[in-house]
């Protein structure tokens, strides 16, 4: 008996917690659309999340590009089927590496960064400030940082895409021998649209997905340094678990039968 | 200025710990009113409940007869308050000078108008253009208190809240502090509402002193009557103020 309750205090705990969670970012989320609007606040973030985690999602783009050219020329050449490396390498990055990996490294950037900045300012009483002078904190605080992360996460894609392809083709024409107008005629012959248009599609729900999860939690972190602290693990672990869902989710919107 | 009615005010988290147990008290227009007691005794619980940041469990305030429990009233109910944070609350991620601007923008429009505003507010509280462009890290702990008063006179309301001015702030700077909130009081002619443990303060600030104690006003009276008031638990705050620390 003690173990269902124990289990059922659980999973009411948790269908609470989803539900907060939900009506928090659709309040956010709502609040991006309305005025006023804080244009300082949405380039600062904006530049935060868009051009310091350039360096980090280039460098994972680009080693992902290399690995899965490797990958692929080892694995196609049992079926005699090497020919194919331009085209998966392109596909994979463009559908898939592109976007996940772009967003599990901003997320675990600006995610925590997030969660920690608003959970320090919820201790330093910055957030009631905030609503003695008349301001929404979430007008403020939260809608920001959702439409720095939903504009700037899908340009990172985009460099991650480009950038990608790139180590592929460095890979393939330097060590595996292949002639270079071929890949790249390759590549560009067998890239759809659709391709490119899901991964930035992901990669602004993944943009909205990091910031609502670190906003949720540093508005709801507890007082001190440990609340802090355990506010930014929070916020970076629900992040990562939503981004891979959402990818999930989406790939069967836009790929599945 | 502004007639602030706490009527019967209670407040419990999570339904069963009690912070306040039925608060009442009348703060005149242009009083000076200091609530004083112990730390944990509801203070800033009653502030928060005042300001709209908590929402009373029973009970009501009224301000000028606008109760905060009106919705549909709320934003002018909030706009009559401007308030000085214990850990002066500003913003980490702006300057000193656009700390206070942003506060008076919510207040005034143009921006030049609002740069004026802003200098002129820092200027009064004593802060020199040197410390405008710096961030709230980077300058000393009085500086800080200051350009938080700044911020909170920018916005010229009828009601100022202090909460505990004085705090974390060496003796020297702490009368500086006290002296400031005096003339700036003064000037602008508002209703003040202080919160506080120190006797000090209270006594220097107050035209009427509140004791809150366990979530109840065990006391409200006029600051000179509040030494010999008879109370009890005032006659022990004073007792305990001259406690000499042991080597």
């Amino acid at each position: 008996m003690n173990v269902l309750a124990t289990l059922g205090k659980y999973s009411l705990a948790t269908v609470q917690e989803v539900g907060k969670i939900s009506i928090f970012s659709a309040k956010g989320f709502m609040s991006c659309f309305s005025p006023p609007f804080y244009f300082k606040e949405i380039r600062r973030h904006m530049v935060v999340v868009g051009f310091y985690s350039l360096p980090i999602v280039a460098l994972t783009a680009l080693f992902a590009g290399m690995i899965i050219a490797l990958q692929t020329y080892v694995g196609f050449t049992r079926f005699n089927a090497e020919g194919a490396v331009a085209t998966v390498v392109v596909i994979c990055i463009a559908r898939e590496l592109g976007p996940v990996f772009a967003g599990l490294m901003v997320t675990g950037r600006v995610s925590s960064a997030i969660a920690a900045e608003i959970g320090s300012m919820k201790v330093s009483d910055q957030i009631d400030a905030l609503t003695t002078l008349g301001v929404d904190p979430f007008k403020f605080l939260v809608a920001p940082r959702m439409i720095a992360g939903m504009l700037m996460v899908p340009f990172l894609v985009l460099i991650a895409d480009i950038i990608g392809v790139m180590g592929g083709f460095l890979i393939s024409t330097s060590v595996l021998d292949f002639s270079a107008g071929s890949y790249i005629n390759q590549t560009v012959q067998n890239l759809e649209a659709i391709d490119v248009i899901s991964g930035l599609v992901k990669a602004s729900f993944f943009g909205f997905c990091m910031s609502a999860f670190g906003c949720y939690h540093g508005f709801y972190s507890d007082v001190g340094a440990k609340g802090v602290g355990n506010a930014t693990t929070s916020a970076v672990v629900a992040s990562c678990i939503g981004v891979l869902a959402l990818d999930y989710l989406l790939t069967a919107v836009f790929f599945g039968k | 200025m502004s007639e602030i009615v706490f009527n019967n005010v209670k407040k419990t988290f999570e339904g069963r710990i009690r912070v306040l147990n039925g608060v009442s008290l009348k703060i005149e227009q242009g009083e000076s009113h200091i609530i004083l007691g112990q730390s944990g005794g509801g203070k800033s619980v009653l502030i928060k409940c005042l300001l709209g940041i908590l929402d009373l469990t029973e009970g009501d305030i009224t301000v000028d007869g606008i109760s905060v429990k009106d919705s549909r009233r709320k934003k002018e109910y909030m706009k009559k308050f401007s308030i000085l944070f214990q850990g002066n609350a500003l913003f980490d991620s702006m300057t000193i000078l656009e700390n206070v601007k942003f506060a008076a923008a919510q207040k005034h429009k143009g921006r030049k108008s609002i740069i004026n505003i802003a200098k002129e507010k820092l200027h009064a509280v004593g802060l020199n253009d040197r410390v405008f462009d710096l961030y709230p890290a980077e300058i000393s702990g009085g500086m800080q208190k200051r350009a938080a008063l700044a911020r909170a006179i920018s916005l010229e309301p009828d009601v100022l809240v202090f909460d505990e001015p004085t705090s974390g702030l060496d003796p020297i700077t702490g009368g500086v502090i006290c002296n400031l909130l005096k003339d700036t009081v003064q000037s602008l002619g508002v209703t003040t509402i202080t919160i506080t443990h120190d006797l000090k303060v209270a006594e220097f600030l107050a035209d009427r002193v509140s004791l809150l104690n366990k979530g109840v006003m065990v006391w409200t009276g006029r600051a000179d009557d509040m030494r010999d008031c008879g109370n009890e638990f005032v006659e022990n705050f004073y007792k305990a103020s001259n406690v000499i620390l042991r080597k």
